[in-house]
């Protein structure tokens, strides 16, 4: 009901929105909690286990009742706190976990059945037999219990990450933390002050205290009005600090669309990284509900949520309102309702000997022990030293006291200390290195210590950062005293509830205790106490208190549980925000791209490259008839392949021969300029890194190449080498992949292509097999290199990037006018295994020099990484699986990658296991399947046939071992 | 985390890549005891409390880093250039 | 006779406006990657200033100015940009032709800090990082340059072949930037 008068809310501004499809209008600075309150509606959601009818516990982000589903389709968001969401036109939210409707949910069965639901029943009634589990056990709780869920379909919404720096970052922006912000700003420190509520000013905006002779709300506004006008200060609201990290860093999300219609690309959450030099904690307190039977009907609430109601939103939650607790907070809620003109029913307080200043019916020494009523609150029984009465109320505003929010300071292993005199837990000091606390978090639970502790913590930070703070000038504030007794529980029959979303009874927390799960973190498990989405904000330490009474310790040595990040529900999409789509990895494109798209060839991912797979002929069916095609261009006319994706480093120096000799287990000290070695790269533990050709271009000037896979970690590896190892070497080195477009030409046709298109033609005396140098296209100066990846007379061309997509479509139509073509990987790949040159798929990580018979490669006349460990003996056993080439020699003609290899008669299994597959294809050179691989022994068996078993696709063949030269073993073409 | 590269300044750890232990700079001669390769190649300790590595700043200036660091409270409490302790 | 067609590394991608930020490609110049010999160093900077203009610049700065800039790049190495090198710079450092390696843009305009804000993990706020400051960072995924130009103006380098994803990364920024008005 609202309530004339009161609260902060733009009266005339209706806003309109449905919950469960019925329309209802609230006003402008509502939140979806306020506005149903408003409207009467108190029956907001059905319990996890129980399906019991809730309604609202909080006013605030800790709220474990009220969850809905906001929106639809794309944009549906489950388990949206009413209580954090706000209000826009056209705003449709819907209740969860029930079925068919709210006001009747069949699963309320399952209430029934509490006396088989209890700590502990999954576990001891599922457990067998255990393949129901799976099919039968988990699929119908998960049905019956639950939360909101997704739509299923591809999130539309955009998600952000953003990163900000400051001196201080201050976090809650109530009393304490709109003091701290000022005194630092004014000091010069560049300031963030986040709050996750909409509106700044924490408590002050839901109390009737006065700050510095003003009311609580216009004394926040003039806050902030000075620091909106601040250029060092940077006010962030609807965010909320998830978690403390390393070395400062705080993750923060931001709502920035929730609370609107969508719209545009506007970002529904950005996720922040705030870099802060220090912080002040000044997150306020969470009130604690009290444990008494049949204390979840909706109606029930924290006392703290009733006067937010009241004086924030103007909204009494009950027409006769009874208050029950142990602290003065009962009659300050008692007060604020009769000003406002709401009849307050009952003060129950559970202390004796409290002052009792107000004209409504007070009990003291008393406890509500009961409550009754159907979908909401209708009475509730009071007990007096052994006399029960049951009086008549529609809402009850409970508190058990206040618990700091502490959970920040836990994130980095920080324990927090209990306080007896405020029965509560506080941090410790130095829990976050650079973090302060301060206020309610700290355990300062009046309005004036609460200023002064946030202008001391940032007066404190500001002068260790070397600044000078004014004279502090603390408004007047209440500073009244806080005097909690224990409360709880309140003993008797019926289930109290202590964690209200996961259906957590004090019942449930003794019988854990019973059953010998006395450590805190097994008694959660156990109940699954504190493992909703509320983390436990409302119900830990109560639950702590029950089984430290259970167990007869007190609280501090029954201890707590850990708090992790975050501190409240964040989405995964707000997570992964900016991963979405293209934003998940960047893509590189070659030169040749739009031109090799042009042609429709598909493209495959190489790394975070685009390479062409192959390019389709009209008539082709499928790609087989492309690749074999493509094939033959190289083989019998001239192939054009884009080669840039391989990496290319320009090395210089004096000692640049020097530290090619230490990567590369041969010599390149000894090439002359203007050739070309292909070289080996081993790790220091002798197992091949990757492999490559460099050319010499100067004296102290060579050009490596690495494959396109292993491209960075052979820059990090020179990095490494050069600075860790070397660093006396004066060489210097930078990757200059991007610099130069370069293609494969390739076949007996590639050097007449060629001496049509550059300014001085070619001739083997001046570019044989492993030449470099120089040369012109149409006056564009570019790099030639007569090097081969398929056995053919073949040259790599480069030319500065920018010529790359004319000079590919140049040379495509070029090859095209010759009988020959553009061909892709598939082709590259066949043309590779005919010659058994190896790839990433043999030089896989676990093989050596000798593996793939290089050994003879491995220079005796100098060190080189790499170079002792490959020496060991395990690493040259003739014993070792060993690079061979394959050819199908049964009936079936298939050899697939990944297959394993057998001896013709033995089982394949395990122990029988000779090696195993790593490159297939069809040779339409040869007419056959070949294929890579290694064999135990491998090149001492040439001619032997073995059996190849691929126990995945279920194929088996025979095949012969074979030199893994197929074509051309003489390699007369390439030097043709 | 945050780590302070010695030319770039203090940056996110997502710029770096992690290598391991520092015992990488202290390579053993090619005639050393196959104890000293092993040493160098695979054995490293695991310690609680200090210890030091390497990181790559890969997404930065590419200098090695040596980070004297402590595994128990995440503390950061030197950095050095890789070169300048080789040199050293 | 055949004739070579140079494209830029952002041909056709740019430029974009947006709630009063731009996005422009900086046209194709000399980009040479400078690498000083041992011990060297000063001479080169010597040489630079002669033939350039500018010295050689200190870790995380840039020198020179508009059309002639020597931004540092990484360790022991700078690029000049603009210029093509004079040849005494040879005598004291390598030198490296990455004219076409770099998709060079700038984005300028009121408010550009909360666009790159939402792609780089550095402090790049006028008061910590100025005009003539650089750095070698991250830009979403990509490793980049990032330099002042202006009082509300960077130039942002990533490879070449990244183009259409700088493009991309820094349109959707400026996108969530603008919608929140």
């Amino acid at each position: 009901m609202r309530v004339l008068g009161k609260g902060l809310i733009d009266r005339a501004t209706p806003v309109g929105f449905t919950f469960d499809g019925v329309r209802y209008e609230g006003f402008e600075g509502d939140t979806l909690a306020s506005a149903l309150l408003a409207n009467d509606v108190r029956l907001m959601g059905r319990s996890f286990k129980y399906h019991r009818p809730r309604g609202v516990l909080t006013a605030g982000s800790e709220e474990p009742n009220a969850l809905v589903t906001v929106g639809t389709g794309p944009a549906q968001d489950p388990n949206m706190r009413a209580t954090v969401q706000e209000i826009y036109e056209g705003l449709e939210a819907r209740s969860q976990n029930r079925w068919p409707s709210l006001a009747f949910d069949v699963m309320s069965v399952n209430d029934l059945a509490a006396p088989f639901l209890g700590a502990g029943f999954y576990y001891k009634t599922f457990m067998w037999p255990r393949a129901f589990w799976e099919k039968l056990y988990e699929p119908v709780i998960r049905r019956a219990a639950g939360l909101g869920a997704l739509s299923g379909d591809p999130v539309e919404d955009r998600y952000e990450r953003a990163w900000a720096f400051c001196d201080l970052l201050v976090i809650g922006a109530g009393p304490a933390g709109l003091m701290a912000a000022q005194t630092a700003a004014r000091a010069g420190l560049d300031v963030i002050l986040a709050d996750e509520d909409a509106r700044m000013g924490g408590r002050l905006l839901a109390e009737r205290h006065e700050v510095g002779g003003t009311s609580g709300p216009e004394w926040v506004a003039s806050m902030l009005e000075d620091l909106g006008g601040m250029p060092n200060v940077r006010l962030m609201t609807r965010t909320t600090v998830t978690g403390a990290y390393d070395q400062g860093t705080y993750g923060a999300l931001e709502r920035v669309g929730h609370h609107l219609p969508r719209a545009g690309h506007r970002p529904l959450e950005t996720f922040w990284r705030i870099v802060a030099k220090r912080a002040i904690l000044a997150a306020g307190a969470l009130e604690r509900p009290v444990a008494f039977a049949n204390n979840d009907r909706p109606g029930i609430m924290t006392a703290g949520a009733v006067r937010a109601y009241l004086n924030r939103w103007g909204v009494s939650p009950g027409r006769a309102v009874s208050v029950f607790g142990n602290t003065d907070d009962i009659y300050r809620t008692a007060r604020d309702l009769k000003s406002a003109g709401v009849h307050v029913a009952a003060v129950v307080d559970a202390r004796a000997d409290a002052d009792a200043p107000i004209d409504v019916p007070v009990y003291k020494g008393a406890v509500v022990c009961d409550s009754a009523g159907g979908k909401h609150l209708e009475s509730i029984t009071i007990r007096t030293a052994g006399r029960e009465e049951k009086i008549s109320t529609d809402c009850l505003a409970m508190t058990g006291g206040w618990n700091p929010t502490v959970h920040l300071t836990c994130h980095m292993n920080g324990r927090p200390a209990w306080r007896d005199d405020i029965l509560a837990f506080v941090p410790r000091p130095d829990a976050i290195p650079g973090m302060e606390v301060a206020g309610a978090c700290n355990g300062a639970m009046s309005t004036a210590a609460c200023l002064r502790e946030g202008a001391e913590a940032a007066g404190g930070i500001v002068a260790d950062l070397g600044k000078s703070v004014s004279e502090l000038d603390l408004p007047e504030a209440e500073d009244d005293p806080y005097r909690p007794a224990p409360l709880w529980h309140v003993p008797g029959k019926g289930r109290a509830w202590l964690d209200f979303q996961n259906d957590v009874t004090v019942k449930d927390v003794r019988q854990a205790a019973v059953e010998n799960f006395r450590s805190v973190e097994h008694m959660k498990r156990y109940t699954t106490q504190g493992m909703a989405t509320d983390q436990g904000k409302n119900s830990n330490v109560a639950a702590l208190a029950v089984l430290a009474d259970a167990t007869g310790r007190a609280i501090p040595e029954t201890g707590t549980t850990t708090f992790r990040p975050p501190y409240a529900p964040v989405a995964m999409a707000a997570m992964g925000s900016g991963a979405q789509g293209k934003g998940f990895a960047p893509e590189r494109f070659t030169t040749s791209h739009k031109a090799t798209v042009e042609r429709k060839a598909p493209m495959i991912e190489a790394g975070l490259w685009y390479r062409p797979s192959y390019f389709p002929h009209p008539g082709e069916d499928t790609w087989r008839q492309s690749c074999d095609r493509e094939v033959g261009y190289v083989r019998n006319a001239v192939g054009i392949c884009d080669v840039s994706t391989l990496g290319k480093v320009d090395i210089q120096g004096p000692d640049a021969a020097k530290l090619l000799d230490f990567v590369y287990i041969n010599m390149f000290s000894t090439l002359k300029v203007g050739r070309v070695r292909y070289g080996l790269m081993l790790r220091e533990d002798g197992h091949v890194m990757d492999d490559g050709t460099t050319a010499r271009l100067a004296e102290h000037h060579y050009v490596m190449t690495t494959t396109t896979a292993a491209a960075g970690q052979v820059m990090a590896h020179l990095d490494f080498v050069h600075q860790c190892l070397h660093p006396e070497w004066d060489v210097s080195f930078t990757s200059v992949t991007e610099q130069w477009a370069q293609f494969a030409v390739a076949g007996p046709k590639s050097r007449a292509l060629l001496n049509n298109l550059l300014d001085l033609p070619l001739d083997d005396a001046t570019w044989p097999f492993m030449a470099c140098g120089e040369i012109s296209v149409a006056g564009i100066k570019g790099r030639l290199f007569r090097i081969s990846f398929s056995g053919e007379h073949a040259y790599e061309i480069a030319v500065p990037a920018r010529y790359g997509d004319s000079l590919f479509r140049l040379l495509v139509a070029r090859a095209e006018g010759m009988e020959g073509g553009a061909y892709g990987m598939e082709a590259l790949n066949v043309l590779r295994i005919e010659k058994g040159f190896i790839t990433h798929s043999e030089i896989h990580g676990r093989v050596t020099a000798f593996d793939i018979g290089m050994e003879r490669m491995v220079s005796a006349k100098k060190d080189c990484i790499g170079k002792v460990m490959a020496a060991r003996p395990g690493l040259m056993d003739p014993e070792r699986e060993r690079l061979v080439g394959l050819k199908p020699a049964g009936a079936t003609k298939q050899l697939t990658t990944g297959a394993h290899l057998f001896a013709q008669g033995a089982d394949p299994v395990r122990l029988n296991d000779q090696g195993y597959i790593t490159s297939v294809g069809f040779s339409p050179s040869l007419g056959s399947m070949l294929a890579l691989g290694f064999l135990k022994n491998g090149p001492d068996r040439y001619g032997e046939t073995v059996k190849m078993v691929d126990h995945v696709r279920g194929i088996e063949a025979l095949c012969e071992v074979v030199n893994p030269v197929f074509f051309d073993p003489e390699g007369g073409r390439v030097r043709g | 985390m945050r780590i302070t590269c010695p030319i770039c300044g203090e940056r996110d750890s997502r710029e770096f890549s992690y290598r391991g232990a520092d015992v990488a700079l202290r390579r053993p001669s090619p005639d050393a005891s196959e104890a000293a390769w092993d040493d160098y190649v695979h054995l490293r300790d695991n310690p609680a409390g200090v210890t030091r590595d390497l990181w790559h700043h890969a997404a930065g200036c590419s200098a090695w880093v040596v980070v004297t660091r402590n595994t128990v409270t995440h503390e950061v409490l030197e950095t050095q250039l890789a070169a300048d302790e080789v040199r050293a | 006779m055949v004739d070579l067609i140079a494209k830029s590394p952002c041909d056709g991608l740019l430029p974009k406006t947006m709630d009063g930020i731009s996005l422009t490609e900086v046209e194709m110049t000399s980009i040479t990657s400078v690498a000083p010999f041992k011990g060297r160093e000063g001479a080169l900077s010597e040489a630079l200033k002669t033939a350039h203009g500018m010295a050689f610049p200190a870790p995380n700065r840039a020198t020179g100015k508009e059309g002639a800039r020597a931004v540092w790049f990484s360790r022991g190495q700078a690029v000049l940009i603009g210029p093509e090198p004079d040849v005494a710079l040879g005598r004291f450092a390598a030198l490296t032709d990455q004219s076409d390696a770099w998709s060079v843009v700038r984005l300028d305009g009121e408010g550009v800090e909360e666009v790159l804000a939402r792609l780089v993990p550095i402090d790049l706020r006028p008061q910590s990082f100025k005009r003539g400051h650089t750095a070698r960072t991250q830009l979403m995924h990509m490793t980049a340059s990032i330099t002042r130009v202006g009082e509300r103006a960077f130039q942002i380098m990533v490879f070449r072949s990244m183009s259409a994803t700088l493009v991309h990364d820094l349109e959707t920024a400026m996108e969530g930037v603008a919608a929140r008005g």
